[in-house]
């Protein structure tokens, strides 16, 4: 929360630069603090339990709990929801089938983060989806992964999918598994992995960095189909290049809930887009408070995280 | 219990950190819980190194086994495994060359064989994004073109020599293009993205804490 937060404080005079330069999350909050809002946290008092100053984040959050329940309840009660086609979702099944024409493996990469990180959670949601349909397909499937505790939820994972599609004996526990601790060690292998097996579909979700490119155009020189998923701005661009479809950002959380058709995810997500339209209203208000120097409290509010 | 359980734990440890947000670590208990949690992960993360180890040695020993194609990499990563965590974890009390200190063996297979090989992979990149500047910045139509001419721009501003000719062409076009290309569209489209997938992430997050999605356990 203090990350959406912090993105109202991004200030004017920060360069482009350290956008570009950052290549984790953790940069954009860092250099996210003005000179405005260092002056308010300085402002703190010190003696106080309860950080006051974030007080703006807990109704932020009440706010958007809310929404979100509310679509989640409005859900539950049969209510239809329209959530928008998303093209790179539709193709998985597409891609896999591919695969199961051609006998060749799909290769799913759940990022390169920890699972502590909410992108990774997202790629292992996303893998029980994709491990469900190439259960169903018995196509061969290849999780190479960063992490030991990724590789543990990824097994787990895995064989729930391959259980519940009533495939126990296809399962194998090398179908997730460790390759390498190492950033580039780990694109190696993977890349060295491509090029060996030609794998009919690559499919990236979760968090990944400057490797990206090595793996999006490795698997592009290997001639497989390609979808990539992820959060990271400064990765988009690759993905975009070297894969035939990419989910951008807030799509990538999506993911699971839009393969999945459950009504109480699919109610989260029709939360989620009302906050957007606050987000964008609160940001038209402010641009116009900014440009006529009105509202000076409205845009103070945002700025002490 | 399979399910209730990781449900319990993710909404207990999800309200520590959110409440974390919001206490002085100085001031309260709940402040200063961060850390212990962390620690927890560090520690449960330590364990799971061995699943690692365990799952690498399978796969590759399996490969050099059934001697499938390219089984000997398979050989010499084994090989790299043992080689680099073996004298790691000897005390350096048996001698100098165990531990990881420097002189030790783990510290000069690091700067001289994985140190290299890493920077080798990251100067790669360069050739890779030859070829995907290559494939993207083609004038394929009126979006494609606006692409190229503002990659072409932007390109040219970057390099000490295109800063210099944009300033013949006009004295303040580096800064025109930092304003309106970069500080300006670039970044607007960023935030976007950004505030897009940190909303998505905080109802995950939600959804997970509540436990409406399970699917990271396969559900």
């Amino acid at each position: 929360m203090a990350f959406l937060l912090s993105i109202y404080s991004l200030s004017p005079a920060q360069t482009n630069d350290s956008i570009m330069d950052s290549s984790a999350s953790a940069n954009y909050t860092d250099s996210a603090k003005s000179p405005d809002s260092s002056a308010v946290q300085g402002n703190r008092r010190p003696d106080s339990a309860f950080r006051s100053e974030r007080i703006n984040a807990l109704i932020f959050m009440f706010i958007f709990s809310m929404v979100i329940l509310v679509y989640t309840r409005w859900a539950k009660s049969g209510k239809e929801l329209f959530i928008r086609k998303l093209n790179g979702l539709d193709e998985v099944e597409e891609a896999v089938g591919r695969a199961t024409e051609m006998g060749k493996p799909v290769l799913f990469i759940p990022g390169i983060e920890e699972i502590d990180q909410i992108e990774t959670i997202a790629g292992i949601s996303i893998l029980g989806r994709v491990a469900r349909i190439t259960a169903r397909y018995e196509t061969p499937l290849l999780v190479p992964v960063r992490y030991p505790m990724v590789l543990a939820a990824g097994q787990e994972v895995v064989e729930q999918a391959y259980i519940e599609e009533g495939k126990p004996d296809a399962y194998n526990r090398d179908i997730v598994r460790y390759v390498a601790g190492e950033q580039f060690a780990f694109a190696a292998t993977v890349n060295g992995i491509m090029m060996r097996e030609r794998p009919a579909t690559n499919i990236y979700m979760g968090a990944f960095f400057a490797e990206s490119l090595l793996l999006a155009e490795t698997g592009n020189a290997a001639g497989s189909i390609q979808i990539a998923g992820t959060a990271q701005p400064a990765q988009l661009p690759f993905f975009i290049a070297a894969c035939d479809y990419t989910l951008m950002g807030e799509e990538l959380y999506a993911a699971c809930a839009y393969l999945s058709r459950e009504p109480l995810l699919l109610g989260g997500l029709k939360g989620q887009d009302w906050m957007k339209i606050l987000i964008i209203i609160l940001v038209l208000v402010g641009i116009v408070a900014a440009s006529f120097g009105i509202l000076g409290g409205f845009i103070g509010f945002f700025e002490s995280v | 219990m399979k399910t209730t359980v990781p449900i319990i734990t993710a909404f207990l440890s999800g309200l520590v950190m959110l409440l974390v947000f919001f206490f002085n670590p100085e001031k309260s208990a709940i402040g200063r819980l961060e850390p212990e949690v962390l620690s927890w992960v560090t520690i449960v993360g330590g364990f799971t190194l061995l699943l690692g180890v365990v799952s690498i040695v399978r796969v590759n020993y399996g490969a050099v086994k059934r001697r499938k194609e390219g089984w000997k990499y398979k050989i010499a990563t084994l090989i790299s495994v043992f080689a680099m965590a073996v004298p790691a974890v000897i005390s350096p009390r048996v001698s100098p060359l165990f531990g990881t200190a420097p002189g030790s063996i783990y510290d000069w297979l690091f700067n001289n064989l994985d140190a290299p090989m890493m920077s080798t992979m990251f100067a790669m990149l360069s050739f890779y994004i030859a070829s995907a500047a290559f494939r993207a910045f083609r004038a394929r139509n009126a979006e494609a073109t606006l692409l190229l001419l503002t990659a072409v721009t932007v390109m040219l501003w970057r390099i000490p020599m295109g800063e210099i000719m944009l300033v013949k062409i006009h004295h303040s076009l580096p800064e025109i293009i930092n304003s309106y290309i970069m500080n300006g569209a670039n970044m607007a489209v960023q935030r976007g993205i950004i505030i897009g997938a940190a909303l998505g992430a905080a109802a995950m997050s939600l959804r997970i804490m509540l436990g409406i999605e399970r699917t990271y356990m396969g559900k």
